[in-house]
């Protein structure tokens, strides 16, 4: 891509909030946080996977999708039977009545590994379908709701009872998804240990760098014409449909990116946490998703970052000092920010941080003495 | 699946899994019936509804603490009391947030499912606060103790023939209310134009604070109601919300009639096909079904078929 088109992808006050980001999440933390705390900012970062998607999808184009959960625990789980058939080989789990499978799968009396089970003993193919999988399901969503015309909140409600459909199934079908604990006990990829701390940096790392990746491919999006169009058909979506596009298919595209986004997160998640469990894709993680994004701004893509990176981190403070607030403080965080500031974090600083910081770049020169006329900033 | 069973236990067994469905079935009709209003004629998205239902089955569950204390003679009857009690609760807490809340989001219906889902969130750990985690439950009066046998094989409990009853006459009202009275035909009038209502006369703010307080006042009664049949816990109301918002999208959001069959169709399906399957397997099935059926047909069984 030639230097103008960088330009016109990434104008200056964007590079800039790139640029402190990156900043913060590659630098600061890792320097500042011991590995404790770092592995718990890198669990938040996946789930601003998942902001990130629903900026492109709720806040671009006005498509509210409670059921991200699900394509977080679909991603998540993908790699979690990767993980867990590497930690039950026949010789680590020669104690079972079945050696060879998953834990519990020996105590639910499967005394065979189910067909689905079977191709994730292979790296390659986990990778892609932690990919595929969501995508595709999305896909098919997609296609059944958006070719109808059903949007809004039907849509919503529809993407929820999903969620909740799928939670149920894996609670349910105990022997083949682990049941309510879920995939736990997951300790080697491809032999290397990941909980070692030296493995939870490299993976912070990765995260960190699959964040940023994701953040351009966004930054992608809302710069190109699908982008406008998305923004368009959030207006006025008939006006979009009679000028001739076939708003479906960008609906159907977006929602599919979102999920994407969304799986790798938990992929990362579970790489990061060594588990997974039913709890992360339910009607409940699902909406609280909503909120990561709706904080930092739905019209952002660094204000979803920051705004997952502050939910989680109140919601940590008062996990551990004060428990019975924290439903309180969520409950107020929802109806706070969808009253009073609706464009969440990111409408903050541009109305009120920004003017300021112009302000005393303006007059730093005049408090030096110099007299120099500011430089008109073209943004 | 059938060989096992004789022919008259398959009837017993049907007979009694469809009655285990009326019951799911009244409990779904009356939450859906609140919710039917307040989505289907003003297009709101509650999803506080479930903790105003709540609300209805804790203001009875007090009624039933002090009658039991302080008049025990009027035991048999405090349900009653209570039922009027949690109406007027959850009306005034209803229009309250109609007021407060719900009356600024009109224009942004999704954000209105997240503001009450806050809404929600804050309910829940109220009650958590004031009544505890552990589950409530309160004392039935003696006449609705016991249970009434068919035939041998069949019985039913007199509390359930109760609610069932307790959901037809609830039915009833809100059909009598939304057809025949005036706040009825107001909201209609306004669901249909809103320009136009306010022209002739109709105070709109005024019709959207009462519905919103009637749909979830219809949900502290069915809160009331749902205390005769099971325990409530702070969040025993989250547990159906999704349920009946399929419910109410199933029927057709703005059709009574159609909430009241496609909750009848969802509960009998879920629950005669519980005794065959695992419970999770069975409302795994009838959700997918609904979902399916959901995507085939957007519109819900029943429409009105009015111009958008």
């Amino acid at each position: 891509m030639s230097f103008t088109g960088l330009r016109a992808l990434l104008p200056k006050h964007d590079l800039r909030a790139l640029l402190i980001l990156a900043a913060i999440i590659i630098i600061v933390m890792p320097l500042f946080l011991d590995i404790f705390r770092l592995n718990l900012v890198g669990k938040y970062l996946t789930y601003a996977f998942v902001a990130l998607g629903l900026v492109l999808c709720w806040g671009l184009g006005g498509i509210l999708s409670l059921g991200q959960g699900v394509f977080f625990g679909l991603g998540g789980y993908c790699m979690a039977m990767f993980l867990k058939l590497e930690a039950s080989s026949p010789e680590q789990t020669s104690i079972q009545s079945t050696p060879g499978i998953p834990d519990f799968m020996d105590w639910n009396q499967l005394t065979e590994l189910p067909w689905f089970w079977e191709p994730f003993h292979s790296l390659s193919f986990t990778l892609l379908a932690v990919i595929a999988v969501p995508a595709l399901f999305a896909f098919i969503i997609g296609v059944a709701m958006f070719k109808r015309r059903v949007g809004g909140v039907y849509f919503a409600i529809i993407t929820q009872a999903i969620a909740a459909i799928l939670t149920i199934l894996i609670i349910g079908q105990q022997g083949y998804t682990g049941g309510v604990n879920g995939i736990t006990d997951l300790r080697t990829l491809l032999g290397w240990d990941i909980r070692t701390t030296s493995a939870q940096y490299i993976l912070y790392f990765i995260n960190a760098i699959l964040l940023f990746a994701c953040l351009l491919a966004a930054q992608v999006i809302r710069k190109s014409k699908l982008g406008r169009l998305l923004v368009a058909m959030r207006e006025r979506e008939d006006r979009v449909r009679f000028s001739g596009y076939d708003v479906a298919n960008f609906k159907i595209f977006v929602f599919c990116i979102a999920a994407v986004f969304s799986a790798i997160g938990g992929a990362m998640f579970t790489l990061q946490v060594g588990f997974m469990s039913p709890s992360f894709v339910g009607i409940v993680p699902s909406i609280e998703m909503v909120i990561y994004c709706a904080v930092g701004g739905r019209l952002s893509i660094f204000g979803a970052v920051y705004g997952t990176l502050l939910v989680n981190w109140a919601k940590t403070f008062f996990s551990e000092s004060f428990p019975e607030l924290w439903l309180f403080a969520m409950g107020a965080l929802f109806i706070g920010v969808v009253m009073a500031f609706p464009n969440g974090l990111a409408d903050l600083y541009q109305s009120y941080a920004l003017p300021w910081l112009k302000k005393q770049r303006l007059r730093l020169p005049a408090r030096l003495g110099g007299v120099k006329t500011p430089q008109k900033t073209t943004e | 699946m059938f060989a096992e069973y004789s022919m008259t236990e398959l009837t017993s067994i049907f007979a009694m899994q469809g009655f285990a469905g009326l019951l799911l079935f009244s409990v779904f009709v009356l939450m859906a019936l609140g919710l039917a209003i307040i989505f289907g004629q003003m297009g709101v998205i509650n999803m506080a509804h479930g903790e105003f239902m709540i609300l209805g089955a804790y203001v009875t569950y007090l009624t039933s603490l002090f009658f039991s204390n302080y008049l025990p003679s009027l035991f048999s009857g405090y349900f009653f009391v209570a039922m009027l009690l949690a109406f007027i609760t959850t009306f005034t807490l209803g229009a309250f947030v109609e007021w407060a809340m719900i009356r600024h989001l009109y224009k942004r219906p999704l954000d209105t499912l997240l503001a009450t889902w806050g809404l929600s969130l804050i309910l829940q750990q109220t009650y958590r606060t004031v009544f505890g985690a552990r589950e409530v439950g309160v004392t039935l009066p003696d006449w609705l103790m016991g249970s009434y046998a068919i035939t041998e094989l069949i019985e039913v409990p007199i509390n359930g023939i109760f609610v069932m009853v307790l959901t037809l006459f609830i039915t009833f009202c809100v059909y009598l209310l939304m057809q025949k009275s005036k706040l009825g035909k107001q909201t209609r009038a306004v669901v249909q134009n809103r320009a136009m209502a306010g022209a002739v006369g109709i105070n709109t703010e005024k019709v959207d604070r009462y519905t919103f307080g009637v749909g979830c006042g219809i949900a502290g009664v069915a809160g009331s109601a749902f205390t005769m049949i099971g325990s409530t816990g702070p969040t025993s109301g989250q547990l159906y919300i999704v349920d009946t918002f399929l419910v109410v999208v199933f029927g057709g959001a703005s059709n009574l009639l159609g909430t009241v069959a496609a909750a009848f169709t969802i509960s009998q399906a879920q629950s005669t096909m519980e005794f065959f399957l695992s419970g999770s397997s069975a409302k795994v099935l009838t959700l997918l079904t609904v979902v399916i059926i959901l995507m085939l047909r957007p519109q819900g069984l029943f429409t009105l078929k009015i111009r958008r």
